[in-house]
């Protein structure tokens, strides 16, 4: 791989890649996360981004309770998300345990959405604390079973640690292995990075391996993903762009609950990455209560009453 | 003994660490207080006061990065070095005001104790004018006193020695360099203190001495671009508004003082507010 | 699913139905409204719509002023325990903050300022001003400034029109705690929060005459500089006004305090965090239209990376929203008066014909109105007017340096000493570039923050004294320091 010519795959070289990042001043990016916030939309923008933000959604559920039963209506849910509407778009993917794909797949194909992804969160998820040889069978049984997209989770503790080409080849491997079956989404857990430093250093680091998504967290680790987290992954994204013509989409996951979050995120993306990311290829949100909220904000919108929680179905 | 020829100072001014004669050859004449004559100090001319200002300006940035402990132990070295002089000091006050032996003498012991209370005040100007300021948001936000820069003084006529620290010490203590008229009746004094500081570690060009006429040189102390502040203290009243206007020019900072207490150290410290972000 | 063309920030506009503006205004002397004889109209620098119509106060208007001010003074203000007054203080604080949309609202309507900063800055900062000082009345024998604090009486106090609000709490709040009474001048195009204010003395039935409000123009002020009866004159405005007042005032036993123009270095260093550099140049430079005497308006750039930020500021520059000030998500509003903008174009066209390179944000500019375009100039150098004088405008300049040493000597090589920012990651470097920058504020990493805890003033042309924090209330107090 070529790595866009960015880092030979030495550990020189990307050090010296890493090297070369600005650092990100928290207090400063907190700020503008919380001026960008302040912005309100058009009523007439409103209704499509509440559509997009619906499209862009990773409906996820990733508990160990989890039974093909609840991933049948999760598929469900995902492919006609307002059952009395049928102008409700279909959500960008499902994302489950990898245990869970071939049941997802297979019910959505079953459905009717056969255009609705299945993601399979890998590598260890959510800690990666496994073995190369574990994470790189967790990610062949996904796409064994069908998953067409592969979230899968970094390192930690190599990248605190300061091993980035550890890191670095980890994300090539699982890239090889994805070849041109399944996207592949880099989880950073930015909560565990803690410094937005580190973000963007994790973001150049999974652009140049070869990530196709950066995604900022597990959702089992808080906080996931704050505005100014997502703005910097922006940033990022929008710098490499510049440098390489290559345009890395970003999902934020994690404490995206309502519409107005939603909203915010748009503007974040729109304002800072540009609004060529405003799709689901560029932009996914991992979420699960999101949708309902979303849904209920579009019948608000429709009939312009505030809905009720017994309208929509709970999945 | 008695036939002994003595031999007389010359006085010059004391400018960039050296003892140059003015530039324009003018001199005045100091008598005692019989009438008799004692001297021809040098009426300084606009072109000594541009010089002196070069001097100091080119000083300033210099003394101003010597720590606060270096600037407090010259003040003290110069009282340490008049402590040594001051039956010198004394004849010259006797001499040329005439008044008694012992109130000359508490002058000199109250100007080498301003000098070394002074010397004490160098390292702890920010506790008397420095703060931490509780801004609401992350940041941390901290204000501190800085020298001025170039300070221009017209020194008391009487006390002419302590009126003369008064008009130094205060100024240089905190960074800033000093252009400082002395004493027009009785300058003797200051230029023997001049020779004090030339052999107390002050560096060249931070205290600059000027012999002359007050109403001459206080105007083109007021009106020159270079200088940022002006303490007229030993100037009369009545020329206070004009010296004034003169100084709006560039916005100098001028002030009168009555008395020797720290308000006269602030008086030409300028506060600098910096603000950082606090995070991670 | 359709896409629209763009994502469209709604106009959301603020309800203009939170202000009543009376079509004619009078003067507040001694705790009542009295009626003015001629009048001025203010205008919506955004619509050019005239709001209301303004007095003129003449030499009777000011002499009853002092004296309702010196009455309040002598009789109730200067007799009151410093506890009583605080608690004044307190309740217009309150009272500021129950009301805020309203002045808000008003301030950007009169102003032309964007509302998201009227709303989350002016006027909360203003509200603060008051809740800070209200704490010292009775505390300033612990302010370190000397044992023997006493007011000066009456003060003369004359604000201008780019912060009227806030730059009346920075004025009234410190003077009515040390003690003083004031008469108090509002911008000439901007006296519609003062006004407003004067409402809030009634409200917090603070005593008639403490604070007591002329409108009017340069004459007015004039009459208050120079009026005998006054013992204080506190002025925020240009140099040129300054040095006027200065030379004014040096013949009588008046104190002053200045705080004029500015003409700012923003350093960014070639280790600066950028994506936050770039913002804080935008904040620099574009905060209140550029109506700020510590803009950021020279931009002094490391050669080696002044490309990559120029083409990050660019992009940002145009994502600027430039428009009606009342819409919510507005950035940069409208500059407040025709002759202001009139200044800003002959500055800017000393720029073109100077050989600078003129580059301005694509947006559209409504048609009423007085507008001007987010501006950088480069190919500037220290000689241009453009880089020396003040443009009180939204045009930035920018300059480039080699070595961190050349950076602060075009820093310092003007008559202004303001503020400064300085942008870079490295900790050494920051406090080196501080202690060398000659400004009265330095903001590190950030750019334009204000705070009542803060003091704020300048070095050199920029002006006499500091307001806010324990610094500030000395300009109130007699005999510190000096006389």
């Amino acid at each position: 791989m070529s790595f866009y010519g960015l880092v030979d795959g030495s550990q020189a070289s990307l050090k010296k890649y890493l090297a070369a990042l600005s650092g990100v001043d928290q207090t400063g990016a907190d700020a503008r996360a919380a001026m960008l916030a302040t912005r309100s939309i058009k009523i007439t923008s409103k209704r499509w981004a509440i559509d997009t933000a619906i499209s862009m959604v990773d409906l996820t559920t990733l508990e160990g309770a989890d039974t093909p039963g609840k991933v049948q209506a999760l598929c469900a849910k995902a492919v006609r998300p307002d059952p009395t509407d049928s102008s409700v778009p279909s959500v960008g993917a499902v994302c489950v345990y990898n245990d869970m794909v071939a049941v997802a797949r297979k019910h959505l194909d079953l459905i009717g959405g056969a255009h609705v992804g299945v993601a399979a969160v890998s590598t260890a998820f959510p800690s990666g604390r496994a073995s190369m040889p574990v994470k790189i069978q967790d990610t062949q049984d996904a796409l064994d079973a069908g998953a067409s997209e592969i979230d899968m989770v970094i390192d930690r503790g190599a990248f605190l640690s300061g091993d980035y080409i550890g890191v670095f080849n980890e994300i090539v491997q699982i890239r090889e292995l994805c070849g041109s079956r399944a996207h592949l989404k880099v989880i950073f857990e930015t909560g565990e990075l803690v410094t937005y430093d580190n973000v963007r250093k994790a973001s150049f680091l999974a652009m140049a391996a070869g990530a196709d998504f950066i995604k900022t967290s597990t959702g089992k680790v808080a906080p996931a993903a704050t505005a100014p987290v997502v703005l910097v992954m922006l940033e990022a994204v929008r710098d490499f762009y510049q440098m390489t013509q290559t345009r890395i989409g970003v999902k934020p996951a994690g404490g995206i609950r309502n519409t107005k979050d939603a909203i915010k995120q748009l503007v974040l993306v729109n304002e800072t990455a540009g609004p060529e990311w405003l799709t689901p290829a560029l932009f996914r949100i991992g979420a699960s209560a999101l949708l309902n909220d979303l849904l209920m904000q579009r019948m608000k919108l429709d009939d312009g009453y505030y809905a009720s929680p017994q309208y929509v179905t709970i999945d | 003994m008695s036939n002994r020829i003595d031999v007389k100072k010359t006085y010059k001014l004391f400018i960039n660490g050296a003892f140059p004669r003015t530039e324009s050859g003018r001199t005045y004449e100091i008598k005692n207080a019989k009438g008799g004559f004692i001297a021809n100090p040098c009426l300084a001319s606009r072109k000594d006061l541009k010089d002196a200002v070069v001097a100091a300006r080119a000083a300033q940035s210099g003394w101003n990065k010597a720590s606060a402990y270096n600037k407090g132990q010259i003040l003290y070295r110069i009282a340490e070095m008049l402590e040594g002089r001051r039956a010198q000091f004394v004849d010259e006050i006797v001499g040329v005001t005439g008044v008694t032996k012992a109130k000359a003498d508490k002058e000199v012991i109250d100007s080498v104790d301003r000098l070394v209370w002074y010397a004490g005040w160098s390292d702890k100007l920010s506790s008397l004018s420095g703060a931490l300021n509780p801004v609401a948001g992350p940041y941390y936000n901290f204000t501190v006193p800085e020298s001025m820069g170039v300070i221009a003084a017209i020194a008391p006529e009487m006390p002419s020695l302590l009126g003369l620290i008064d008009s130094i010490a205060p100024i240089i203590v905190g960074g800033n360099t000093v252009v400082v008229l002395a004493s027009t009746k009785a300058p003797l004094s200051a230029m023997s203190f001049a020779e004090v500081i030339a052999t107390s570690d002050v560096p060249a060009g931070v205290i600059n001495i000027l012999t002359g006429k007050k109403d001459e040189i206080a105007p083109w102390m007021a009106s020159h671009m270079d200088i940022d502040g002006f303490d007229i203290s030993g100037l009369g009243a009545k020329s206070h508004g004009a010296v004034r206007i003169a100084g709006a020019e560039n916005l100098k900072r001028i002030y009168s003082f009555k008395s020797a207490d720290p308000g006269r150290i602030l008086a030409f410290l300028e506060n600098k507010t910096v603000w950082h972000p606090i995070g991670l | 699913m359709e896409t629209p063309v763009s994502f469209d920030y709604a106009p959301a506009p603020e309800s203009r139905s939170l202000v009543s503006i009376k079509p004619k205004y009078g003067h507040f002397i001694g705790g009542k409204f009295v009626a003015g004889s001629k009048h001025f109209p203010t205008i919506n620098p955004a619509t050019e719509e005239v709001l209301s119509q303004i007095a003129l106060a003449g030499k009777a208007d000011v002499d009853a002023a002092v004296k309702a001010a010196r009455k309040a003074y002598t009789s109730t203000w200067s007799k009151m325990s410093g506890k009583e007054r605080g608690k004044y203080l307190f309740r217009i604080a309150r009272i500021m903050q129950e009301r805020a949309r309203e002045f808000a609202v008003l301030e950007t309507l009169d102003n032309g300022k964007p509302i998201r900063e009227s709303r989350d800055v002016d006027v909360p900062l203003a509200a603060a001003h008051f809740f800070y000082h209200a704490g010292w009345a009775d505390k300033l024998e612990f302010a370190g400034l000397g044992t023997s604090t006493k007011p000066h009486g009456v003060a003369g106090q004359i604000i201008p029109w780019n912060f009227p609000l806030l730059m009346l709490a920075w004025k009234v709040a410190p003077a009515l705690a040390t003690g003083n009474t004031v008469v108090l001048k509002p911008a000439e195009s901007t006296s519609l929060t003062a006004l407003l204010f004067a409402e809030v003395c009634q409200l917090a039935e603070l005593p008639a005459g403490v604070v007591n409000i002329v409108t009017g123009d340069g004459s007015t002020g004039a009459l208050i500089v120079n009026h005998p009866g006054i013992d204080k004159i506190a002025f925020t405005g240009s140099t040129e006004v300054g040095k006027i007042i200065a030379r004014a005032i040096a013949p009588t036993h008046k104190s002053v305090t200045l705080e004029l123009g500015g003409k700012a270095a923003n350093i960014i260093f070639e280790d600066a965090a950028i994506d936050e550099a770039i913002e804080g140049i935008v904040d620099g430079i574009f905060f209140n239209q550029g109506h700020v005497c510590c803009a950021g308006s020279r931009l002094i750039l490391q050669e080696n990376i002044a490309d990559e930020v120029l083409t990050k500021l660019k992009k940002r520059m145009a994502q600027i929203r430039v428009g009606d000030p009342m819409d919510k998500n507005t950035d940069l509003g409208a500059i407040n008066s025709k002759e202001q903008l009139l200044k800003i174009r002959e500055l800017s066209a000393s720029g073109d014909a100077e050989g600078a390179q003129r580059w301005s944000a694509p947006c559209d500019l409504p048609a009423k109105g007085y507008w001007f375009a987010p501006t950088i100039f480069t190919g500037v150098t220290q000689s241009h007017r453009i880089v020396r004088e003040e443009i009180f405008g939204p045009v930035l300049s920018v300059l480039t340096f080699r070595t961190p040493r050349e950076a602060i000597d075009k820093a310092n090589n003007t008559p202004f000493g303001l503020s400064a920012g300085i942008w870079s990651e490295k900790g050494s470097r920051i406090l080196w570039a501080s202690q060398q920058l000659r400004a009265g504020v330095i903001w590190a990493n950030t750019f334009n923050k204000f705070d009542p805890t803060s003091p704020f003033g300048g070095y050199k042309e920029s002006g006499w004294g500091r307001e806010g924090g324990r610094h500030g209330l000395s300009a109130y107090l007699k005999g510190v320091g000096h006389e």
